[in-house]
Parts: structure tokens; sequence; C-alpha cells
């Protein structure tokens, strides 16, 4: 049933998705982010993957391009799950935004933003969601140091 | 004195849509936002026109503070993600891990899990309930909620050393066996709850306020849902029977006999009526699994991730060695990545780890329901009026540990 479904996705993506591996009931490739819609849209309208679980990055500090933006959808006709990966530079680090196919796209996205500094081209709103507005950086990044504070209500010192 | 604060967010609207709107800020310290959440909303005398949800006032940085700590020392964190349920967070993990790891856990682990996640389940649920009925007004409701509540945690207290937040889970099984006659005062337990699940359906399901504030608000329909990534009884309440434990069964959950329920037309009464369904079917799971439980070891006996016998770390170097590197160095994980999914009590909770090999994971990431639900909670809460925020927001149950991680 599963590898019916990997099957065809594969056949149907060859020449554009990379690397297709099946892990532990995962389909997981990657793709040129200049690709990404294509290939989203196509999963989503052929193959019924309707359900966007997840966006998220992962750092490479010594690789170029340095980033890893991940999408896992899921499909609730099939019951598997697909992971889509594109490396983005940290020159540039911008990908399409999947708003337009997925609602709940628009909130993790910004989550992502926060967290790396990825930006999704056509989300209008990137507003901080789980860091507040005027934090400085992107805490997720293997460079930003761990113990660095941003108090938004400076510390009390023993003067005040 | 007074200091100046800046804002901490910047709302999507500061000026209303039409005339005579006024706007609103709901929260992030108040009574009825269960939990630390902030809703800026533009009424229009009493009824909702939008809402702007703010959610990361209990972010802690869980994401960030993984990448510094060896596999087994996460099993604390993960725990405070949903303190309701913290078991299910557990299992969801290690069971992320053991799948990078290669590693089959005992059948005893297996069954004893299975049991387990469907007991924090019953809490999580009851919690959820119970809470949402207060706002309501129904405290007779919520105190026998929580007296069943309170029964499990002490019950699991009797297991775990905790309350709340076990730690219990471990990389390759679980932390130690069940105390001497724990499984009768479940069978008790789970009996009591019987009795007082059946007098809060008595008091509030045909109760006229209670639906007048239920039915018919907010309302989602599964397209809907599905567009806005809901899982877990939000999705189940629109009347699609999306439940992980059916659909890509994980644990013991095939060889159970369980249903699952669904909604009609995905509005808080479903919403409620769902969880309460949800927690006799987890009574009856348990139930099946006390019988079946095998006895056995409850560990995996394998040197990369389980702790040999303190005996035997007392008197014999390799296992004083194995015990050292554990602590240390921590479980060795070989380099890969997986997203692993169970079904948390309030949906689709998934781990998503990334190994470079070693004892310290390169990358944690948790797909956590109620962040992904607050993200589409204004669907719910758009046209309504002001009072129905409150059971609406309590009927996603929102935990703050999870959504703001």
């Amino acid at each position: 049933m599963n590898e019916s479904v990997f099957e065809r996705i594969c056949e149907h993506l060859a020449g554009v998705a990379e690397e297709a591996t099946v892990a532990h009931g995962t389909l997981a490739f990657l793709v040129e982010p200049a690709r990404l819609i294509e290939v989203c849209r196509s999963l989503k309208e052929s193959f019924g993957f309707d359900m966007f679980l997840d966006v998220t990055a992962v750092d490479w500090p010594e690789r170029e391009p340095r980033f890893d933006v991940v999408w896992h959808f899921y499909s609730t006709r099939h019951f598997v799950r697909v992971r889509v990966k594109t490396r983005v530079p940290l020159a540039d680090p911008t990908v399409d935004t999947l708003v337009p196919l997925y609602g709940s796209a628009r909130y993790m996205e910004r989550e992502c933003h926060d967290m790396y500094g990825i930006a999704f081209r056509g989300n209008d709103d990137l507003r901080p969601i789980l860091l507040y507005e005027g934090f400085e950086g992107h805490p997720l990044r293997k460079d930003y140091p761990k113990q660095k504070e941003q108090p938004l209500v400076p510390y009390r010192t023993s003067e005040t | 004195m007074s200091i100046e604060l800046p804002n901490p967010i910047r709302p999507a609207f500061t000026e209303g849509s039409r005339e005579g709107s006024v706007i609103v800020n709901i929260g992030p310290s108040h009574p009825a936002t269960h939990g630390t959440i902030q809703i800026v909303a533009e009424l229009s005398g009493e009824r909702v026109l939008r809402t702007d949800v703010h959610c990361g006032y209990l972010h802690r940085g869980f994401e960030k503070e993984c990448e510094s700590h060896t596999w087994h020392n996460l099993i604390p964190y993960v725990d405070r993600l949903n303190y309701c349920s913290a078991l299910i967070n557990d299992f969801a993990y290690c069971e992320a891990v053991e799948k990078l790891m290669g590693i089959e856990i005992t059948p005893r682990a297996r069954y004893l899990r299975t049991l387990l996640a469907e007991y924090s389940r019953i809490a999580d649920h009851l919690t959820c309930i119970a809470a949402a009925l207060m706002e309501l007004g129904a405290m007779t409701a919520f105190l026998y909620l929580v007296t069943i509540r309170d029964y499990i945690y002490e019950h699991l207290a009797d297991l775990t050393g905790a309350r709340v937040t076990y730690s219990y889970g471990r990389i390759g099984g679980l932390a130690r066996d069940l105390p001497e006659g724990w499984l009768k005062r479940l069978g008790e337990i789970l009996d009591q709850m019987d009795t007082f699940t059946g007098r809060v359906h008595g008091l509030v399901d045909r109760n006229r306020i209670f639906i007048d504030r239920m039915r018919n608000v907010g309302v989602v329909s599964t397209a809907d849902a599905v567009n806005w990534g809901f899982t877990g009884p939000v999705l189940r309440s629109t009347g699609a029977p999306r439940d992980l434990r059916k659909d890509t069964p994980y644990l013991a959950y095939a060889e159970l006999d369980f249903e699952i329920p669904v909604g009609i037309k995905g509005d808080n009464y479903d919403r409620y009526y769902v969880r309460m369904r949800e927690i006799d079917e987890s009574a009856h799971m348990i139930r099946q699994l006390m019988e079946m439980l095998p006895a056995g070891p409850l560990c995996v006996d394998d040197r990369r991730c389980t702790f040999p016998e303190k005996t035997l770390v007392y008197t014999e170097i390799e296992s004083l060695i194995n015990h050292f590197k554990l602590v240390m160095e921590g479980p060795q994980v070989p380099p890969g990545e997986v997203y692993s999914a169970q079904e948390g009590a309030n949906g689709e909770l998934g781990f998503y780890i990334v190994s470079v090999g070693g004892g310290v994971p390169w990358k944690v990431h948790c797909r956590s329901p109620s962040f992904v639900h607050v993200g589409g909670v204004h669907r719910m809460l758009d046209g309504y009026q002001l009072a129905d925020i409150v059971p609406t927001f309590g009927s996603i149950n929102m935990i703050g540990g999870e959504c703001d991680r």
C-alpha cells in the first residue's frame, strides 16, 4: 500500500526529486527551491497529501548551502508521510510560501522564520510568533549562543 | 516609579474595519484565557469580527536546549511539553529515538506503554473537559472530573514518583516495573471513573444552558480542519474518523478492540462529546491491556541505551564503564533523521530528530498539536460572540507548554 504510493510519487517526480529514499515509513526527497511549489502542489492534488504537518529547518554551519528546510506532509487517505527538503544558503535563505496550498503553513512558517531566519516569499505575515517584537537573531541557528539573553524588560540591578 | 515597557507583540490590526467596532485585547494573563495566550479581537457589539491570536509567552527554548544534552537527559524536558499527559510525550520521543537506533522494545514495555498512554489520555481529557465546564459555571462537574484526575495522578505517583511530570519513559523501555497491587487499584479507579463520568453526562449533556453555549458554536468543517492542520479530537469532532492509533498503528494498538468516536458538525458540543467518548474507549482499552500484559523484562538488553543493573555497576568494571559512558556521553544514536508521530491527547504529536552520531542530538523538533490548533483557532472564534471565545478556546485544549515550547 505505502510502497505503491511512494513508487507512483517517485515516478511522477522523476527528474525533480533527488535522493528519494524511504526510511521509517516516510518517503524523503530533495528538491530545488524553485521547484518547491510545483512539487507540493502535485503532492497535494495528485497524491492526496492534504495535511501540512510541519515545516522546520536544520542548520549545517559547515556546509554550503547552509540550511535544510524540511516539510512534512501527511495523507489522510493513504496514511503515509512525505518529507520534502530543500537547501538554501545563508546569503539568501528564501523559499516560497505554501500558504496558498495549506492554511496551517501560515503559523508554522512564522515559527521557522523566528527560529532560523528562513524567509518565506509570499507569506505576508512573518511577524514573530514564539519570540517577541525586536528580538535580534535567530536562536536555533547553531551560531546563536545558548546562554545569550535579550530581556524585553530590563533586569533589576542593585541601584534600581 | 513607572517604566515604559515595549509591547511584545505587533497586532495584525489596530484600526476597526467598520464604524462603531472596537478592538479589545484579551490576555495573555487572564483567568478565562486558559493558558498564556493573547487574543486581539475586533468586536461589533458583542460579536467577534476578527481575531489575531498570539502565543509564545511560555517559550523557553526547548529545541535549543535539546541540542546540548544527551538523548536520555531530554526525557524530563519532553515531559514538560504537554504536562497534562506527559507520558505520551515520553513515549513518542523515546519511540523516535528507538527508530533511529533500530531498537524494538520488549513486549511488556510495549503493552505497558500503551496502557499508560491511554491512562494519560484519560487524565488529559478529564482536565480539558473539567476546565471547559468550569468556565461555563459547571462547578459540580468540574469537581467530579478533577476528583478522578487526582486519583489518577496519585496512582501514577505510586508508579513513577511524580504526579504530573513523570520522566518515566526510557530509551529502550521504561524506568521501573509496576508496584504490587497497582493494577488492582487501576481497576478500581476506572470503575469509579465510570460512575463519575456518568454523573457528568447526566448533569450537562441535555442541559439547556450547556447546549445553548456549546451547540453550533465554534463550528469547523472537515475540509477546513484538514486545511488548518487540525488533528486529534478537534478533527474527529468534524466527523472524520482519523486517528493515528488506527491509521498507522503503533505500540500495541493493532491488537486492541476500540472505536473512534466522531462528531457530527465540529462544534464545541461535539468536541466535548468526542472527548467524553474517548475516555470510555481508553478505559475499554486499558481493561483489555490489563488482561494482555505479558511478563518478562521491561527494558531491551542493549548496552547502547539500557543502564546495567546497579549491583553489577558496583561489582564489575565492564558495567561500571557502561554506566559511566551512558551518563557522560549518552546513548550512541547512529546518524540519520526520523519523523515519528503518535496520537497525543490533543492530536498528532510528532518528533523530528536529526542525529549526526554520538550522544547528543543535532536537532529535535516537536510538531505540537496545540501550536497548530492555535494557528487556526481564529476560524472557530470569528463570527461568534465574545463570550464564546472562552468555551471554544477551552475545547481545543491548548496547552501552553506544548504550544510555545
